[in-house]
């Protein structure tokens, strides 16, 4: 405890030494070791250690797929990083939308879904996040995803009546994201040590019948009301997004994604592509010729997310 | 349509407008309904068929003889709109009366709606040559005229089900049981839908905001207790999954609804059950005080368990040691104020806050005192010790940090307000509200790096975990907040304002409020997930233990609820309001009442 002790009730200036105790162990362990190490060496080794500031690398796919005329899938992305003395932030906006098939309007619905979402999350945070003198905003985060669901969801009523979306969306702030969910697009959490979390519960029947034990996984598969949803953007009077806040996965990633990605896909083969791709981007274009070597039924969307620090 | 004149519109949803209109082609004023559709869908398919829905509704209504079912005066399409001219319902929707309501309905009055929707359920179903199938029905599609009799409109519904690629159903999400989902139209799924609508009057839950066919999530009793179990019954038949385990028929569903009318003689049912009170060593279900123990005033605060012993604070101003076993006194110490808060233990000694201004120090084992700490006002707040320090609020508006060697404050940060909620310490910050309704966070030198700012005063004592500190406000609300930056992540509403403060097991938050309820909600989503009222309000903090929740209540009752479903296990009766929280060590809850008395109890 004595350490602790010092590090909390230390004057501010000591304070600069604690923080560069990890550096100091690592020039340590340069020197006792025999051999001079590498130039990848001493990068995995500083990376073990610290990555300042913290931020988000993403990557994305976006593909038709073999069997659709058209791609009715839809995403947006975007990251900053804000570093100064007053905070470091590293701030994420990730939407995956997947246009109804067989709706009018499928499309058009999943590019506005988008579009209102992204537009009302920065209209609403600009200020608390990039203002001159930030305050944090009235509203909960969770209030404001929800807010923007339901502002996309009358903009499609709206301007493509009949068409239908499912929209998955993530805040990501610090190591903490706010997820708004509706339909059966997806975000998972992968972990490094293997672990796959699907952070969302398709809005489907068919899922529905499933977690009533009513149907089996494998009959689920080939259910032929598959991709009949209870709950999508544009359809219906009352909309109620889930909407829960949960850590980022660390160390691992955020992956979003329609089901032209994990109809066709294990979370196994999902997770052994994920972490053996050399970054994200290329993570993506991996998931993607996977899902179209699968056959490729549906159009393929994919976000994926890693904070480093 | 020159003959009507508009005058107002009463109604929008999935297929058009409702406009209320005059006839003008009677002397006397006619009111009438007009439903207008008006079609911007270019595709002339999508159109015709919009159209024949429109023709095929008027055709069914017009034939159609029943009190419950509105006369049909007229059809009519003009360019791209389609217009039906129906009688007027002066009255309202069941929607609208579900939104107006804060109150639940009169079990009498909801069997007699059900027991009329039955009726003409039944006629529709009887109809030739073919039986109508409503496919409908849900609170919006259900009027209540001012003879309070109900009226069903709205049969709009004939669209198949297009199956393969991705779509929505037709029928309402919540209301439809599953096999509507698979295309089918019976009297059964007309059944269901009548459950599922009588569901949300009896609960006030709007299904469509939950998951389809989770009616096991929400028990009607849990949610409304004072519904007769033989009513429960009916509406958990009308909502079976498999068709074939519901009502053959609307008419056997009715029948079923009149024998609960006679069973239970449609008496509205008392509150809350009843619980007996006075006698304190037995009560409800046979709880019995392992043993009890007299003070000389009211405890308001929670005790403390270590080591055998157990540590009470009183407002008789001493701090009591007794044996955790049996209740024996070991020894008593003195302050010259009330001791509103809860002891802690470090290294040998006692910390307890008092509101003669001090933090007093005591040996655990004699009671004799170790040091004591003065701030400038009273110390309602409770230490808590962590590195070395007591951290404690006082009613001078600072946060203190003092040495637990060396009885001095190594630093105290201003809080602008008198501080009389507990801090919450993490390996990072100390988190405390103050009476002007901030939440502080405080890093380990005393600099303040965040204040959130709630309404009203936030006197509840903030719990954190690695995803968001939890905390409650008198302006009515529980909070989650982001550790790091303050900013809010969600709100829950309460019923009013509250002092109690938040527990949290695993992923769920449990609070307690002035509007006399205990309530449990997800961590992560800030659904709630249960609600127990007591009689009473709710400003103790609920005690998580094993798979139970005790919470005191001003009703002077210590409730066990089960923690996944706030089921009460049992209650047990106090003479006095119970303000402070329990503690629980070995399978045995401790806590103090304003009765004077502490309590030592089975869990
Ligand atoms: N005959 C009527 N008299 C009075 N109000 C009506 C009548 N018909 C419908 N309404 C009102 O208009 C609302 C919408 O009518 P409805 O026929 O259900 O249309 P939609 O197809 O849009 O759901 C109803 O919920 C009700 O409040
Ligand atoms: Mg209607």
């Amino acid at each position: 405890m004595g350490n602790f002790f010092k590090r909390l009730f230390a004057k501010p200036d000591n304070q600069r030494k604690e923080i560069t105790v990890p550096r100091a162990a690592l020039v340590q362990a340069s020197e006792a070791s025999t051999a001079p190490l590498d130039e990848n060496q001493i990068e995995g080794l500083t990376r073990a250690h610290r990555i300042e500031p913290p931020q988000l690398v993403v990557g994305m796919g976006r593909n038709q797929g073999r069997q659709r005329d058209n791609n009715e899938d839809a995403l947006f992305a975007h990251t900053a990083t804000i570093s100064t003395s007053s905070a470091t932030l590293p701030l994420g906006i990730f939407i995956v939308a997947d246009g109804m098939g067989g709706h009018e309007n499928g499309h058009i619905a999943s590019d506005i879904a988008v579009r209102a979402m992204s537009n009302y999350l920065f209209k609403n945070l600009h200020a608390s996040l990039f203002g001159v003198h930030p305050e944090p905003p009235q509203e909960s985060l969770q209030e404001i995803m929800r807010q923007g669901v339901l502002r996309a969801h009358e903009e499609i009523l709206r301007a493509a009546p009949g068409g239908g979306t499912t929209l998955t969306a993530a805040l990501v702030l610090n190591s903490q994201m706010t997820v708004a969910h509706v339909g059966d697009s997806r975000a998972y959490s992968i972990f490094l040590d293997g672990r796959v979390q699907t952070l969302t519960r398709d809005h489907s029947i068919v899922k529905r019948f499933q977690e009533l034990g009513q149907i089996t996984a494998e009959e689920a598969t080939v259910h032929p009301q598959k991709s009949m949803l209870y709950r999508a953007l544009g359809q219906g009077d009352s909309l109620e997004p889930d909407v829960f806040t949960a850590q980022l996965p660390q160390p691992g990633y955020l992956l979003i994604c329609s089901d032209g990605l994990w109809g066709v896909m294990t979370e196994d083969e999902l997770f052994d592509i994920v972490v053996s791709a050399p970054n994200p981007q290329m993570a993506c274009q991996s998931l993607v010729d996977a899902a179209n070597d699968a056959g490729g039924p549906d159009n393929i969307t994919a976000i994926l997310v890693r904070l480093v620090e | 349509m020159d003959r009507y004149q508009i005058q107002e519109v009463i109604g929008s949803g999935g297929m058009g407008t409702v406009y209320r209109a005059r006839d003008t082609h009677f002397q006397a004023v006619r009111l009438v309904a007009i439903k207008e559709m008006i079609s911007n869908i270019a595709d002339p398919l999508v159109r015709k068929n919009i159209d024949q829905i429109y023709e095929r509704e008027s055709n069914i209504l017009a034939a159609l003889r029943h009190q419950s079912i509105p006369r049909i005066y007229d059809y009519h399409t003009q360019n791209d709109r389609a217009y039906l001219v129906m009688e007027y319902v002066n009255g309202r929707d069941m929607d609208d009366l579900l939104t107006a309501t804060t109150t639940f309905f009169p079990e009498e009055q909801i069997l007699n709606w059900a027991v009329e929707l039955c009726d003409v359920l039944e006629y529709l179903h009887n109809h030739k040559p073919e039986p109508i199938i409503f496919r409908d029905m849900k609170p919006s599609n259900i009027m209540i005229n001012q003879q309070n009799h109900v009226v069903l409109v709205d049969f709009g519904i004939a669209k198949v089900f297009e199956s393969g690629s991705k779509n929505t159903m037709v029928g309402t999400q919540g209301y439809s049981p599953p096999d509507q989902y698979r295309g089918e139209a019976t009297p059964a799924v007309d059944v269901y839908a009548l459950g599922a609508s009588l569901h949300h009057l009896l609960t006030l839950r709007d299904p469509r905001l939950e998951a389809p066919f989770s009616w096991a999530d929400r028990p009607i009793k849990q949610i409304n207790p004072n519904v007769s179990d033989e009513l429960v019954a009916v509406v958990e038949k009308a909502l079976q999954y498999s068709a074939d385990d519901r009502f053959k028929s609307a008419a056997e569903m009715k029948d079923a609804l009149l024998s609960v009318a006679r069973r239970t003689g449609t008496l509205i049912h008392s509150g809350m059950m009843s619980l007996p009170t006075g006698s304190s060593s037995t009560t409800s279900r046979g709880v019995k005080a392992l043993w009890i123990f007299e003070c000389e005033d009211e405890i308001r605060g929670t005790p403390l368990y270590y080591g055998g012993g157990l540590f009470v604070g009183c407002y008789d101003n001493n701090l009591y040691a007794l044996d955790a076993s049996n209740g024996e006194f070991k020894w008593k110490y003195a302050t010259d104020g009330g001791l509103p808060g809860r002891p802690a233990f470090f290294d040998g000694n006692v910390f307890v806050g008092s509101e003669d201004q001090r933090l007093h120090v005591v040996s655990a084992r004699t009671g004799s005192v170790v040091w004591t700490y003065f701030s400038d006002g009273p110390m309602r707040s409770s230490p808590r010790i962590a590195e070395g320090h007591a951290f404690i609020g006082s009613d001078d508006g600072y946060l203190h940090a003092v040495n637990v060697s060396t009885g001095r404050a190594s630093w105290k940060t201003e809080a602008a307000a008198a501080i009389r909620s507990t801090p919450c310490v993490t390996s990072d910050y100390v988190y405390v509200g103050n009476e002007a309704g901030e939440l502080l966070c405080v890093d380990f030198r005393g600099n303040v790096k965040w204040r959130f700012k709630s309404k009203r005063a936030i006197s509840s004592s903030p719990i954190a975990t690695p995803e968001a500190v939890f905390v409650g406000s008198l302006e009515g609300t529980l909070f989650a907040l982001d550790p790091q930056s303050g900013w809010t992540l969600w709100r829950f509403r309460l019923g009013k304002g509250t002092v109690s403060s938040p527990a949290v097991s695993g992923k769920m938050v449990f609070i307690g409020a002035s509007d006399n309820v205990i309530y449990a909600v997800d961590a992560a989503s800030a659904k709630e997930l249960w609600r127990f009222t007591t009689e009473h309000q709710v400003s103790a903090t609920p005690m998580v233990y094993k798979d139970s929740i005790y919470c005191g209540s001003v009703d002077g009752h210590l409730y066990c609820l089960e923690m996944k479903t706030g089921r009460l296990k049992w209650a047990f009766a106090t003479e006095g309001p119970i303000t402070g929280s329990a503690v629980a060590n070995e399978d045995i809850i401790y806590f103090g009442s304003t009765d004077k008395k502490v309590y030592a109890l089975l869990a």
